[in-house]
């Protein structure tokens, strides 16, 4: 019989996950966007869960608020990403330093 | 099967295959959702991620075309503190979660849905009149989004030919015919 309990307990097992995947792939821009969507998908979890076992509707339209501002940021991400690589030929977050002095 | 998906999206030496991945822990987790009775957020979890944003990544994994060797040269150093920082996270979330839970009552799993109840239509009729103003702020973030990424990725190229309709409706006849009046000539 699965709880609220189960669930939460995969959604922060995913959450654990995306963040040990921003640790490792620190280099590459890409993983790291695939990461941040991965965590908000853990929240959205939560959220889908609690709305279901609360009988409340609200939970659900923050999910899909959350989602609309995800699709945003993934397209600004990735566009920004697209500049980066044309001017510097590199997406690795170590190389841009440009700013240091 | 999510686990599994996610974990695969984070060790996969080749991005493309960290695409393909998450495409399969986005899929698991909307199987998750239909379970949960949230049907609309489930289709709209593999129509717009699924369909969208995932084209959009894959698109831009394969037009970048990286050098991934390099990329994965640190791997094995950050592994231990990324694996480290994973388990303390998954241990709090367990002590509140799991352990603390253990002598309250649970929730109990609602009773299913009758069959001609309509998530979409529910979940409408709280969109449209409670969260009207937030929905009308999303729609907004969706067009700045449009908005940036085409200013974003446009760019003029130097050698381009290109018309400037400006300076082509303003222009002088004067400055480009001159009308020579000379005799006819006579034989």
């Amino acid at each position: 019989m699965l709880t609220l309990t189960h669930f939460l307990m995969l959604s922060g097992v995913l959450f654990a996950i995306s963040i040990a995947g921003i640790f490792i792939n620190r280099k590459n821009m890409i993983l790291l966007l695939m990461c941040i969507e991965l965590l908000l998908l853990a929240v959205n979890f939560n959220f889908v869960a609690f709305s279901h076992f609360l009988g409340n509707a609200d939970g659900q339209i923050f999910v899909f608020f959350i989602l609309t501002v995800a699709a945003a940021e993934a397209a600004i991400g990735l566009a920004i990403l697209v500049v980066l690589f044309r001017t510097r030929a590199s997406i690795n977050v170590e190389d841009m330093d440009s700013m240091k002095g | 099967m999510l686990i599994g998906a996610a974990i695969g999206v984070i060790v996969a030496r080749n991005p493309v295959h960290s695409v393909m991945f998450l495409v399969l822990a986005f899929f698991t987790s909307a199987v998750l959702w239909l379970l949960l009775e949230a049907e609309f957020l489930a289709m709209i979890l593999v129509l717009v991620y699924v369909g969208a944003v995932m084209v959009l990544f894959l698109f831009v994994v394969m037009m970048l075309d990286i050098d991934t060797t390099t990329m994965r040269s640190h791997f094995m150093r950050y592994a231990p503190v990324g694996i480290f920082v994973a388990a303390i996270s998954v241990a709090e979330v367990w002590s509140v979660v799991w352990l603390r839970s253990q002598g309250l009552p649970t929730l109990v799993r609602p009773e299913a849905a009758p069959a001609d109840y309509s998530n979409t239509k529910a979940l409408g009729e709280v969109l449209y009149t409670e969260h009207v103003y937030a929905f009308e702020l999303a729609s907004f973030i969706l067009l700045l989004a449009i908005i940036a990424a085409i200013v974003l990725t446009m760019r003029r190229r130097p050698g381009l030919k290109v018309q400037d309709i400006g300076k082509q409706v303003s222009v002088n006849p004067a400055d480009r015919v001159r009308i020579v009046k000379m005799q006819a000539e006579k034989d």
